[in-house]
């Protein structure tokens, strides 16, 4: 999970990394109130999920609370790459005098964490990694030792911070490890971190992405979902513990396994470009245990989407026979009754695939056609929706 | 021959008293692994009959292995408690864990990979993997004994079910040994170990690799193969029609800006000489074309 800006800050806040006062606003007059809170001069930046939001006019300095009413009632409602600004953090201004760059995150390519450090912050950290390589310090962090002082030491020298912050930096770094770490990041990164014109070293914008499996030992980050901006289809399939994602195409998919899911998706978009270009509707794993109840939930989340034209269920039965599964198709359309309105491809192989395949023959249901093969049951898919 | 285990590989399960690890344990035994015992933390000193066996239950994987002479450990345990578990074997210098545990977080993974490294006695497969098999040998974890026999193909893949898509789309055929790898970021054994073993494995004459969207692994190991494996290699990358930004399934299976397409890595493999199939059976038929079969 991305969290916002301002939840980041509040994280580093909680944390003792140094961060400047700051309240978030959803309408103008909660912007004048929070700039009117904060006093004097403050930054009205729109919060979302996504880079450039700056060039995009998403990020303001207003002069006093009426300026910072005015400039947020501009920034709210508007559309940044595609993401609608509903909130605005209200920051403090401070006067900058060096901007730099520091992140910890999980590398997976060498499988360790690493910290990123660089005295040219500010910018496009990417841009920063092309062009003058020389300026970004990389330095590998055991996931077993973290980082100690001493090793927050080396990342300063190695990133050749000047001497008047380095204890104030390392300092920062080793409180961006707490966080990283306590909260069960995947990244955490400040840029910038600036120096002010008075010397101290501040946190003024920053990325956390946290990881999703930890959920379970991080009951905090639950109130950081975003509920707001994720899709009903998705909700619906999450309250059934259902890993779903919806795309944007007509084949409703359903299958076992989330590798042979994507390769379903794929193998439908192949098809497709057959039958006038269409896609698959979404990603939906049921899993190894295809009960009846988790086939209609299933069906009925995808029966629930009104772009999804057709549907192909595609499933491998490795642990789970395909009887069962075939039970749990025929027993789904019982219980979704009329609910169920769109043509059903279902391909079973596997575990048992011959008494599944019986099944589905008996029941005759008028939704459901049987293919022998992936590739055949995508095109039949893929025609239906095309119709 | 195979690889990683073999039909002498006596295993001990972590995680055998809770339901996933005895019916898991009931299916490995029905496939002829040979199971020696289990460990429960707290459950030592008892015995669990499955299936007419009588699998002694130690309180950790020490005792397990000093008492059953076990080289090959899987792990069943909730995520919860995964991390304890795999250090507790790493601690034993098990030689080979492997973690079927899917929904462990990055934090711990990360952590028990790197004491693995600096210990430097035990091989990790996984986690959040189906395990491995050699067909009529061993069997370890949770793949479907029964899809196919031993052959010549190895196969190395980062999912479960198109590991058993792929077993069986070249079922006429068979396999001298199955990895499924695991879909998480952080996992113990990659594409390159299983590519450099079955290289070197000389009952293995093809090699199917899956890969999927997400991380550099297929990158790396196109790079690999370019300078390191001599017997043909078909591959096939799952996620073209993946969004930006969205987890799919897999922990790992995530598109990045431009990083971990599953074009990128297509490319990459094709570069290095892999035949990349459009789809698993696609993929199945340039095999067959490569053995003549």
């Amino acid at each position: 999970m991305d969290l916002f800006e301002y939840q980041a800050r509040d994280l580093f806040e909680k944390h003792g990394v140094p961060v400047l006062a700051a309240a978030v606003a959803t309408t103008a007059d909660e912007a004048e109130a929070a700039a009117t809170k904060i006093g004097g001069k403050v930054v009205v930046k729109a919060q979302v999920k996504v880079g450039g939001r700056g060039k995009a006019g998403g990020v303001k300095v207003a002069e006093n609370p009426k300026d910072a009413r005015e400039k947020a009632a501009a920034i709210l409602g508007m559309d940044i790459k595609g993401h609608e600004v509903r909130i605005v953090m209200i920051a403090a201004a401070a006067p900058i005098e060096a901007e730099y760059y520091l992140a910890i995150l999980l590398d997976r390519s060498n499988r360790t964490f690493l910290v990123m450090a660089s005295v040219s912050g500010g910018m496009d950290i990417e841009e920063v990694a092309h062009t003058a390589p020389e300026k970004l310090a990389k330095i590998p962090v055991s996931a077993v030792d973290g980082i100690s002082v001493a090793k927050a030491k080396e990342i300063i020298a190695a990133a050749n911070f000047p001497s008047d912050v380095a204890d104030q930096v390392a300092d920062v770094l080793l409180k961006l490890w707490e966080v990283f770490q306590s909260e069960d990041a995947t990244l955490v990164e400040v840029n910038p971190l600036v120096k002010t014109k008075d010397g101290k070293v501040i946190a003024l914008d920053g990325k956390i992405t946290l990881d999703d499996n930890a959920e379970f030992r991080q009951p905090d980050h639950e109130a950081l979902v975003d509920h707001a901006a994720t899709n009903a289809l998705e909700a619906a399939a999450k309250a059934k513990n259902l890993n779903y994602v919806k795309l944007d195409g007509e084949v409703g998919i359903i299958g076992n396994g989330a590798g042979l899911v994507m390769s379903t998706l794929d193998v439908v978009a192949y098809a497709g470009t057959k039958h006038g270009g269409v896609r698959p509707a979404n990603f939906l794993d049921i899993g190894g245990g295809a009960s009846a109840q988790i086939m209609a939930d299933g069906l009925s989340i995808i029966l629930g989407d009104k772009d999804v034209k057709s549907v192909f269920v595609n499933v491998f039965g490795g642990i789970t026979a395909c009887d069962a599964v075939a039970d749990g198709i025929v027993q789904a359309l019982q219980l979704l009754g009329d609910k169920a309105t769109k043509p059903i491809v279902v391909r079973l192989d596997g575990n048992n695939v011959k008494e599944g395949r019986a099944i589905l023959a008996k029941a005759a249901h008028p939704l459901i056609e049987q293919a022998d093969t992936m590739d055949g049951a995508a095109d039949r898919a893929a025609e239906l929706a095309a119709k | 021959m195979s690889i990683f285990l073999n039909e002498n590989t006596k295993v001990i399960v972590q995680g055998m008293t809770g339901s996933e690890g005895t019916k898991h344990t009931r299916r490995m035994l029905a496939s002829g692994t040979k199971i020696v015992g289990g460990v429960t933390p707290g459950k030592g000193g008892q015995v669990v009959e499955i299936d007419g066996h009588q699998l002694p239950v130690f309180n950790t994987v020490t005792e397990a292995m000093s008492a059953t002479a076990a080289t090959a450990s899987v792990v069943f345990v909730p995520p919860k408690f995964a991390k304890a578990a795999v250090i507790d074997a790493i601690d034993a210098a098990m030689p080979l864990v492997v973690v079927i545990t899917e929904g462990i977080p990055v934090h711990d993974s990360a952590s028990f990979y790197a004491y693995s490294v600096t210990k430097g006695t035990t091989r990790i497969i996984g986690p959040n993997c189906p395990g491995l098999i050699s067909p009529g040998k061993s069997n370890i974890g949770i793949i479907p004994a029964d899809i196919t026999g031993a052959g010549p193909i190895g196969l190395v893949s980062k999912s479960g079910t198109l590991t058993y898509q792929m077993m069986y789309e070249l079922r006429d055929i068979g396999f001298s040994t199955a990895v499924g790898i695991g879909g998480d970021p952080v996992i113990g054994t990659t594409h390159i170990d299983c590519l450099r073993a079955f290289q070197d494995d000389p009952e293995t004459t093809a090699i199917v690799m899956i890969g999927e969207i997400g991380g550099d692994a297929e990158e790396r190991a196109a790079a690999f193969i370019a300078e390191y494996v001599t017997k043909p290699v078909v591959g096939y990358v799952a996620g073209f029609t993946a969004p930006e930004g969205k987890t799919m399934g897999h922990a790992g299976a995530i598109v990045s800006g431009s990083s971990g397409t599953a074009q990128g890595k297509k490319d990459a493999l094709e570069e290095a000489g892999v035949k990349v199939g459009q789809t698993p059976s696609e993929t199945a038929q340039l095999l067959r074309d490569i053995l003549g079969r």
